[in-house]
């Protein structure tokens, strides 16, 4: 397996849809190769670090507002 | 001699579940609407953060977050449960951002960082490892800005199913649905999301010092 090859099955190695016989080859190509190695271990970090921080600030105080202005709209259409 | 009917193993007998979602939608359907209500509360953070990813713009986000949920209790009816509620109020939310995107295309584009040109196809450039925990090395708010300079930098289209399959966790398929793309194209994307991320990130995140070989 070459490393472009090893690249091209990443999303599917990350998705856990990948055949025994190919997952074999994806784990041996990593085990002999750093670059990859290295790759796959910092995407693997860079999808958790955004999955576990929440990078927007989403304050009680916005939700009251949104939610107020969500249901008063939605009750406009409900009188309708 | 008794015409038995064939007996069905119990084991075969699954029960169907329904998510409690579908029984307020229901509720809702019929005027009811704190049902409603409890839906905006379970999913109103998620909507606005979908609407932030893909907008990149605070007072976009709020509006849009707002016009989906109306979009959504207007449309209740279109709903039938095909999908989980929260992959059709998403895939709102994602047709209100990128309307919205389109809206302003003149007025505001994403800004791309120089010095990436991951192309499809090509292998990453930086092979840097990163220090056990990118999180030990910055402080929230530093590490929260890092975060959202980098996603800003991603092209929309990455961005948006970055957002959707890695953030918000829906399956390569509800994206491939809420985007109006093929299963294909959106692990096409992703995968150039996912490394162009990646490579934005490790001028934070490389190591600067040498641990040795590896085996």
């Amino acid at each position: 397996m070459t490393c472009t090859d090893f690249l091209s099955q990443l999303t599917d190695y990350f998705d856990g849809q990948i055949d025994a016989e190919l997952l074999a080859e994806v784990q041996g190509h990593i085990a002999e190769c750093h670059h990859c190695h290295v790759v796959l271990d910092t995407t693997k970090q860079t999808i958790e670090v955004y999955r576990d921080n929440e990078i927007y600030d989403f304050s009680p105080e916005l939700q009251s507002r949104l939610h107020a202005t969500i249901m008063s709209r939605c009750r406009e259409v409900k009188v309708r | 001699m008794s015409a038995a009917s064939p007996t069905i193993p119990v084991d075969t007998l699954v029960p169907v579940e329904i998510h409690p979602d579908v029984a307020l939608v229901a509720r809702a359907k019929e005027g009811d609407t704190a049902a409603f209500e409890q839906l905006v509360r379970q999913y109103d953070r998620q909507v606005f953060r979908v609407a932030q990813h893909i907008t990149q713009n605070r007072e976009d986000a709020e509006d849009i977050t707002q016009d989906a949920f109306l979009k959504a209790y207007e449309k209740l009816d279109q709903f039938q449960g095909n999908s989980k509620f929260s992959t059709w109020l998403v895939r709102i939310a994602v047709n209100e951002s990128l309307m919205r995107l389109r809206k302003r295309k003149t007025s505001k584009t994403v800004s791309m960082d120089e010095n990436v040109q991951t192309d499809e196809g090509s292998i990453p450039r930086d092979f840097a490892d990163w220090s056990p925990n990118p999180e030990q090395q910055f402080g929230t708010s530093e590490l929260g800005d890092i975060l959202r300079k980098t996603i800003q930098g991603l092209p929309p289209g990455f961005r948006t199913v970055f957002t959707l399959r890695d953030i918000e966790n829906l399956s390569t398929e509800e994206t491939a649905e809420a985007l109006g793309l093929s299963v294909p194209a959106v692990k096409s994307r992703l995968l150039r999301a996912r490394l162009q991320l990646r490579e934005r990130l490790s001028r934070y995140f490389r190591q600067t010092k040498t641990e040795g070989p590896k085996p």
